[in-house]
């Protein structure tokens, strides 16, 4: 009995790594801590209704905010371990396995775990409040989004101590990834986790898109939509168009993978190509859902601190929609070396080449918008300054890969790296943390220590460059990702040097923004005005932070940067406050059970994970319990009664 | 799923909308209903992916049985008949909710349950007697994406019929206000959503099956 005990333990927890004991302890330390501190605090409850069970955008946006930086954390140190074993030629720091898995769930988590939380974050933050709105259109639903992701994220991190972490790139192609050549679960815990979160990015995408088209306030046509909105309309286009890509391809290797079928596999006439093409019919449009909503944050950034109206707004919107339409005719660039014949080569190459038109339509309406405008240097225009240069180069370094002949040697090369790190952050963590720092005061009532944020920016800026700027010349020297070691006669031993001390002045970056954030809870400063930046759309329209049913009164909006004509009309919603009476508010009562239906999600890609087919089917049984009691569940609405409403406004000092 | 729609007055609203149709008239209505045809394209393309994953590997059997040896003709038809009918009677549900006859309703509701459990009974003993003469999904990278294509629509009806049992009980209990009304309007989407993904198994895997 206890041999058996013993030896399924040896299995199903990772064993023989130093690092991972070291982290073994640091998890069970850290979940201790927060027990008993919320024991200590008698919090338990306050946790539950305040935040686990809340349907309010503002909250779930606060939640997947505080997820994705941990998971920044978490990608960033897995950055830093392949830079440090890299730094120098023949190093014995991270063998060749434990650097597959690193490098596997470094991407995973930055794109999936990190990039899409963080933008969900300001999706819920921001939306609903630029639209005049009292939530977004299904809140319910927005709850469960957040824990299938926070579930999702939960299952596959879980693998580097339980079972083993997926090692085949976050790519995951196979063959390599079927069953006879990767037999440890480490894939399936990657397949169910992207799996489960992906179920709720799917959800925001439907979500957000019948906010905006649905739920804007009296007068806000389309056309007076803040750009950010916009940029929220075209990134849940994609969503919507490109994820259940995304679902069939992971499903179909499960499936391979549990069932032992053969759509990818090398054998019984499968097809791995067809895994590529789904995967990157998702995995491309994925970058534009990415980026876009990154434009969106530059586009709002750039009015504030330039006090001007956005230049072409029209060309703004309509550059958006063409990027999203032209986005799902790129995918094959991916692997132009696949013996596609000329013509489709071709085809893929010229459509990946015309994205460039409508991005650089956007970047000369930035730059227009700041021509003649009282620029402020404030953290958000700040990044927003350094995103502009640096997104242009990585443009330029697109266009050179997308050349379909010229492509054949840079394939797969450092070159390749360096150009989707310099577009994806310089063009979308700049744009994560610029649309951070602008949102913050309206999140928690207080503004992020302006000095602390400008070193974390140059850190971080300086150490992009100095990490990412070698690595081209590294693709030119001919080496490619995802080695784990080199030999000094390779020559690139100099540039790969100088790139690991990029890295750790971008970790230190991240630190300084850590300190910053904590300095600035005790020490910075409160946000008494609602509208810190002298902004133009509704958000700052209101008190910080934002009380639970955002307007007491709808505003009617006239034009364009709604809150900026208001004020230009010496208007207020003090004001409307003033002259109108309160009315009761219906807003949606909270729910525990999107929490309870992801656990069981959980539970369910457990069992699958270890092939424990009694477990994935209790746990797909609860999901399908837990949907029913929803279903039948008539009493999920409250009226907040008009007294309550006048005597927040009044603490507010609204009234 | 509820929401807040509050820039509309509570008196102004009822009286807006008192021309439209019941499953309009409360506030979550037209979001609910646009949030799941939204939800269908999303279906649709999950469908098309497998749709084209199945016609690049339709032809590779690795020896094992091909389409034509296997498709039956009298199954498939059955199946398609009672799937349209089903619709059908799914329609007449809908009508009857229009003219306020709960009892009428809930009769063709139960019409259409028994016709899917018609229709996922034949599929189930279809792809039993696949499997006992040796055609499994493990066997060849066409059997893999038949069993996954069909078998990914046969448990979306399998599903809408657990959901529309849900529904039949609460309409049994609530009688047709708007929200009933609205859950009876998305199942039909839902339910003609599956028809029409079955029109398409019917040619492209039936049809084209037993031809070529």
């Amino acid at each position: 009995m206890f041999e058996h005990i013993r030896s399924f333990a040896s299995h199903f927890f990772v064993t023989g790594e130093p690092m991972i004991y070291a982290s073994d302890v640091a998890i069970v330390l850290f979940l201790v801590g927060i027990i008993f501190t919320l024991t200590y605090l008698k919090k338990w409850k306050w946790l539950w209704r305040e935040w686990i069970t809340t349907v309010d955008h503002k909250k779930i946006g606060i939640m997947y905010l505080i997820s994705a930086l941990l998971m920044m954390f978490r990608g960033g140190v897995d950055a830093l371990l392949m830079r440090t074993q890299l730094a120098l030629p023949n190093q014995t720091f991270l063998d060749a396995e434990h650097y597959n898995q690193i490098f596997t769930t470094h991407g995973t988590i930055m794109i999936l775990f990190m990039a899409m939380p963080f933008l969900f974050a300001l999706f819920n933050i921001a939306v609903p409040l630029q639209l005049g709105a009292r939530d977004v259109a299904f809140p319910f639903l927005n709850s469960v989004s957040f824990w299938l992701f926070f579930f999702g994220a939960l299952l596959f991190n879980l693998s580097f101590v339980i079972g083993g972490s997926p090692d085949a790139g976050w790519t995951s192609y196979p063959p390599l990834t079927e069953l006879g050549f990767d037999k440890g679960p480490g894939e399936n815990f990657y397949l169910l986790g992207i799996q489960i979160s992906g179920i709720g990015s799917m959800a925001t995408g439907i979500n957000f898109l019948v906010t905006i088209l649905k739920m804007r306030a009296p007068g806000m046509t389309l056309m007076r939509l803040p750009l950010f909105c916009w940029s929220v309309v075209a990134s849940c286009i994609i969503i919507i168009f490109a994820f259940p890509a995304l679902t069939v391809a992971l499903a179909l290797l499960l499936i391979d993978r549990v069932a032992d079928a053969h759509f990818f596999t090398m054998l019984h006439g499968g097809n791995p190509m067809m895994f590529i093409n789904l995967f990157w019919i998702w995995g491309h449009p994925e970058v534009y859902i990415v980026v876009l909503p990154a434009y969106g944050i530059y586009s709002e950034v750039v009015s504030t601190f330039s006090g001007k109206k956005i230049f072409g707004y029209k060309t703004m919107v309509i550059s958006l929609m063409i990027i999203s339409v032209v986005s799902y005719f790129v995918w094959a660039h991916h692997y132009f070396t696949m013996g596609a014949s000329a013509g489709v080569n071709s085809f893929f190459a010229v459509a990946s080449m015309l994205i460039g038109i409508p991005t650089g339509v956007k970047v000369f309406n930035w730059l227009f918008t700041m021509f003649r405008g009282r620029i402020q240097l404030k953290l958000p225009m700040l990044w927003t300054l350094a995103f502009i240069p640096c997104f242009a180069m990585g443009g330029a370094t697109g266009i050179m890969l997308a050349v379909a002949p010229a492509d054949y040697q840079y394939h797969n090369s450092y070159f390749l790296i360096a150009h989707f790190h310099q577009t994806l952050i310089g063009g979308v963590a700049f744009g994560l943390l610029a649309g951070m720092y602008y949102w913050w005061p309206k999140m928690f009532g207080f503004s992020l220590n302006e000095r602390l944020g400008r070193w974390a920016f140059w850190f971080f800026n300086i150490g992009f460059y100095v990490c990412f700027m070698p690595q081209y010349f590294l693709g030119f020297m001919g080496m490619t990702r995802r080695v784990y070691t080199y030999s000094g006669d390779t020559g690139w031993t100099s540039f790969n040097f100088i790139s690991s001390i990029g890295a750790y002045l971008m970790g230190i970056g991240f630190l300084f923004i850590v300190v910053q954030v904590l300095y600035s809870i005790k020490y910075g400063e409160r946000d008494l005005t609602g509208d810190p930046w002298n902004g133009r759309t509704l958000e700052w329209a209101i008190a910080s932070p934002a009380p639970h049913y955002n307007f007491a009164h709808i505003p009617e909006v006239t034009e364009r940067d709604a809150w900026w004509d208001m004020k230009a009309r010496g208007e207020s919603l003090i004001k409307v406050n003033q002259r109108m009476a309160f009315k009761p508010i219906h807003m949606p009562k909270n729910s525990g059970l999107p929490f309870i239906m992801a656990v069981f999600f959980f539970i369910s890609g457990f069992g699958f994970v270890f092939n424990w087919y009694w477990m994935a089917a209790l746990g797909l049984l609860g999901v399908g319990i837990c949907m029913i009691v929803r279903s039948n569940n008539r009493d999920s609405e409250y009226y907040i009664p008009a007294e309550d409403v006048e005597k927040t406004e009044a603490a507010l000092g609204r009234v | 799923m509820s929401t807040l729609n509050h820039y509309k007055e509570p008196e102004k609203q009822s009286h807006s909308t008192t021309s439209e149709l019941l499953e309009y008239q409360r506030h979550d209505g037209p979001l609910n209903i646009l949030g799941f045809w939204i939800f269908l394209a999303t279906d649709l393309l999950l469908f098309a992916c497998l749709f084209a994953t199945y016609l690049v590997i339709r032809t590779h059997v690795d020896g094992g049985p091909t389409d034509k040896d296997l498709f039956e003709i009298p199954g498939f038809t059955i199946e398609t008949i009672l799937l349209l009918a089903s619709s059908f009677t799914g329609s007449l549900a809908v009508y009857e909710m229009r003219h306020n006859d709960k009892k009428r309703l809930l009769g063709w509701l139960v019409v259409t349950v028994l016709l899917g459990l018609g229709f996922i009974g034949i599929e189930v003993s279809e792809f039993l007697s696949y499997i006992r003469e040796g055609a499994t999904m493990q066997r060849s990278a066409f059997l893999s994406a038949f069993f996954t294509l069909v078998g990914t629509h046969g448990s979306h009806v399998s599903l809408g019929i657990i959901w529309m049992i849900s529904i039949i009980r609460q309409v049994a209990k609530y009688g047709i206000e708007p929200i009933n009304a609205r859950k009876v309007f998305i199942i039909g989407l839902y339910w003609h959503f599956l028809d029409i993904v079955w029109i398409f198994i019917f040619t492209v895997v039936y049809m084209t099956g037993v031809v070529s």
